[in-house]
């Protein structure tokens, strides 16, 4: 009796319901990050180590601190544009179609805001420190710029999420492609953070 | 019934031809590429090996000059990690790990024809260096100041360095993609405690690469920056620290050489209970050595490093790290040698290499943990006597089982059976010619003889050792060479196998020998760990097939269970045939060249061809994209 019983439990599919689990593109999008937010890890740890080994100040000597200003002005516009991402995904999953637009619009232009703010930033930095000073300016240039390089394709991936949105191709059900840029774009945020106060906040201390 | 076998078959049908070749997704195709594009790599390693060994056969030997010698090591091993062992292992997780949970296809199947075109690329792009007498030269893990610029100017290390970051593409583009099919593609009832023991080694496997291997990458990138943009790293004389090369490679390093075993015993575990006729013993115990050996690995890298002059505490805790890895071998090996002993035994060729495997990889344990040992370490480092020990690991431990792996599994794969006598011979002239040319090498070592040098002079001592490792070697050679014939001849010759020849346990013995297209005609259900020992389920699964229920025959289907459960979830539409992933590849190739070249507006086309193609493949088809 049980076995009938379990065989007709595994054998119906719930396709009527929604999936009460995490689908595939989920999973895949969340190793990306995992593997993506992985090395950027390796990065500031390789950061710190140079730092640690460093015997004097840091940043070493003849060089300013990092500016704060600009820094912490990307940082909150970042941030802000996870917020309205999240406006996006959650508008989405309740089928509204122009908190998701909206949202998603405001969250591609602070982006694209930040991304205009980090050009200002290496410009003005490169004034004073290059790649080629020394392994600080390496390193500082290295890790903004595999940061930047993310935050293009995170701005890609919503630019094509965005017109597909136009299209309403996404509805309360299927908006598994809304969910898989969110996720990395939250990574993109998370990861600035974490360069706000790695190479901004502690050399500080 | 007939009626939707035949529609299956006309689903899931690849047509013969170049087109066909160029745009299959089919896991089994891909499978059995790589295990044939990576025997290839490991027959140019092993020739690469035999020329390094006549070079040694006596002192004062002028075969090959000091710089061929060098790209010679450098190759070697470069090949065999890299191009060998992790590809080879990943072609059995390929084509076994879908058969093995009952699903028609990987949960990504482009990607996963993405992941082989790249190996193949990559391969090719390192290989590429070969005939330009430019092949890697500063030994397989590259230390800093040696392989920078101002040591080695040509392009030796950049084949090196770009080769493998774009081929830890491949591997972290197939991990991803094992890890999702395990969790989502299981059949309906096989709980995650009910899953072959070689899918835990591939799933603990995969989250290891994931982990690892950007360590890899950024070591690499920073290194080429070096070398060819004016950046520091490496460089005490800009701020920068040679030590942090050495600890960015062994991070991912040492996870890497349980990337390498842990699939390896992963076909340990499948073939010692099918061949001792019972289930294995400690199920649960080894799942969880698997899973802890996988984790423990990230914690023991700096024990390379014993000899560089870390603090004392640091080298303190990684040695009690290395001590503790003893600990999950140890139960594996008790849980196989226990199933030995309480089953009856069945002495064929696959079970033979597996009982080789045992022996050597004790050999090759007991040496680990003396290296576990810091003052022991810091003598015996750089000599002979690490060439021998981490050979009696890495070819007991991973090529042993591989072999045993060939043999278990080319009946499924060919559906014909290999010659057995040819079998046995190859696996003693294997296990006689490994040990005679490595067991001398402990020698050696203890009596000074250091790695890496192209030749010795007379007086040492080492003459004969390193003679009679040079005629190990041969025989080694003559027995590899034997398994190459056995499987040409039998896959012409071989009698037909049926679907299950040795009476094995898990799902892919319950399909036909090969496996149609489509892996199952119907999907089936699974009460236990052996599920082809439970002929009841099996009944039903036929029975369910006349009655035609869960066939999911509406295009490429397969089903998704719950990650922990395996309950029915839902039915999921695979993508088919693609010419992107292919193309993709090609696009990341005149990136690689273009940056190995310093053509940097090649290589910027190569970017825009990338971006394209990701677009092409993705360009609305409402398949797979909104489930």
């Amino acid at each position: 009796m049980t076995t009938v019983a379990y065989a007709r439990r595994a054998t119906e599919p719930t396709t009527e319901a929604a999936p009460r689990s995490a689908s595939n593109g989920w999973w895949g999008m969340v190793l990306l990050v995992a593997t993506e937010g992985t090395l950027f890890a390796v990065l500031l740890a390789s950061y710190f180590y140079v730092r640690f080994k460093t015997s004097g100040g840091w940043p070493p000597d003849g060089i300013a601190d990092p500016k704060l200003l600009r820094a912490f002005v990307m940082t909150v516009l970042l941030t802000a544009s996870s917020f309205f991402m999240y406006a996006a995904e959650s508008g989405i999953r309740r089928g509204r179609q122009r908190a998701l637009v909206l949202g998603l619009g405001a969250a591609f232009l602070l982006g694209l805001a930040f991304l205009g703010l980090q050009i200002w930033e290496t410009v003005v930095v490169a004034r004073e420190l290059t790649p080629r000073t020394d392994a600080y300016g390496s390193l500082f240039f290295t890790v903004t710029g595999a940061h930047s390089a993310h935050l293009v394709a995170g701005l890609l991936l919503m630019a094509w999420i965005q017109v597909r949105a136009w299209f309403g191709v996404y509805s309360q059900r299927r908006h598994l492609g809304v969910q898989m840029a969110a996720i990395y774009w939250y990574f993109v945020v998370a990861v600035q953070l974490a360069i706000f106060v790695s190479l901004y906040l502690t050399p500080r201390i | 019934m007939e009626a939707h076998v035949e529609r299956l078959e006309k689903v899931w049908a690849e047509p013969a031809g170049i087109v066909s070749f160029l745009t299959s997704v089919d896991h089994k195709r891909i499978g059995i590429r790589y295990l044939f594009t990576a025997f290839a790599f490991f027959v140019a390693a092993g020739i690469e090996a035999l020329v390094m060994r006549a070079q040694l056969a006596r002192p004062r030997e002028g075969l090959v000059s000091p710089e061929t010698f060098d790209q010679l090591f450098s190759l070697h091993g470069t090949t065999m990690i890299f191009l060998f062992v992790t590809p080879m292992l990943s072609g059995f997780g390929n084509y076994l790990v879908p058969l093995m949970i009952g699903a028609r296809d990987m949960a990504f199947p482009r990607l996963n024809a993405l992941s082989y075109w790249i190996f193949l690329a990559s391969g090719l792009f390192i290989y590429s260096s070969v005939p330009f007498g430019l092949a890697p030269n500063d030994g397989w893990f590259n230390y800093v100041p040696l392989s920078e610029k101002a040591f080695t100017p040509d392009k030796n290390i950049d084949f090196y360095a770009l080769g493998l970051i774009f081929i830890t593409i491949s591997t972290t583009a197939g991990a991803a993609n094992f890890i999702v099919t395990i969790f989502k593609l299981r059949a309906p009832g096989m709980s995650i405690n009910r899953m072959p023991l070689f899918c835990w080694a591939v799933l603990a496997t995969s989250f290891a690469v994931i982990f690892a291997l950007p360590s890899l990458t950024v070591a690499n990138t920073m290194l080429e920056l070096e070398r060819n943009w004016g950046f520091h790293f490496f460089q005490p004389a800009h701020g920068g620290d040679p030590l942090l090369w050495q600890h960015l490679f062994w991070i991912f390093g040492h996870p890497d050489v349980y990337i390498i075993f842990l699939p390896a015993i992963g076909i340990v575990s499948s073939v010692v209970p099918v061949f001792s006729r019972r289930s294995i013993v400690g199920y649960e115990w080894l799942a969880l050595a698997t899973v802890l050996t996988g984790i423990v690995g990230f914690g023991v890298w700096v024990h390379h490093m014993f000899a560089t002059g870390l603090p004392q505490i640091s080298m303190t805790f990684f040695s009690a790290a290395s001590f503790m890895i003893v600990i999950p071998s140890g139960i594996q090996i008790f849980a196989w040698l226990a199933t030995m002993l309480t089953g009856r035994p069945v002495l064929k060729t696959p079970f033979l290499y597996v009982l080789g495997f045992v022996v050597v990889f004790v050999i090759g344990g007991l040496t680990g943990v003396m290296f576990a040992a810091v003052p022991f370490d810091q003598q015996t480092t750089d000599s002979y006597f690490v060439v021998a020990h981490f050979h009696y690991v890495l070819f007991g431990g991973a090529v042993f089982p591989i072999f045993a792996g060939v043999h278990y599994w080319f009946p499924k794969m060919s559906g014909r059976m290999y010659h057995e006598l040819a079998g046995q011979v190859s696996f003693w002239l294997v296990f006689v010619g490994f040990n005679l040319t490595f067991f001398p090498m402990h020698v050696s070592g203890l009596l000074g003889m250091p790695r890496r040098v192209y030749t010795y002079p007379s007086g040492l001592g080492w003459d004969a050792y390193n003679l009679l490792s040079t005629i190990g070697s041969g025989v080694l050679a003559a027995g590899i060479l034997v398994i190459v014939l056995n499987v040409l001849w039998s896959l012409r010759r071989g009698a037909p196998a049926l679907s299950d020849p040795w009476g094995g346990n898990t799902l892919e013995w319950s399909t036909s020998s090969p496996p149609p297209h489509f892996n199952f005609p119907v999907i089936p259900i699974v009460r236990s760990a052996d599920p082809n020992w439970d002929l009841e389920d099996r009944r039903q699964d036929a029975l369910r097939l006349e009655r035609g229920e869960l066939l999911l025959v509406d295009g490429h289907q397969t089903l998704a269970t719950t990650v922990l459960e395996g309950e029915a979830e839902e039915e999921l539409h695979m993508p088919s045939e693609s010419i992107w992933p292919f193309v993709l590849a090609l696009a990341f190739s005149v990136v690689f060249f273009g940056l190995l070249l310093h053509l940097y507006g090649v290589a910027t086309l190569g970017c825009i061809l990338v971006a394209g193609s990701i677009a092409g493949w993705h360009r609305p088809q409402r398949e797979l994209q909104d489930q």
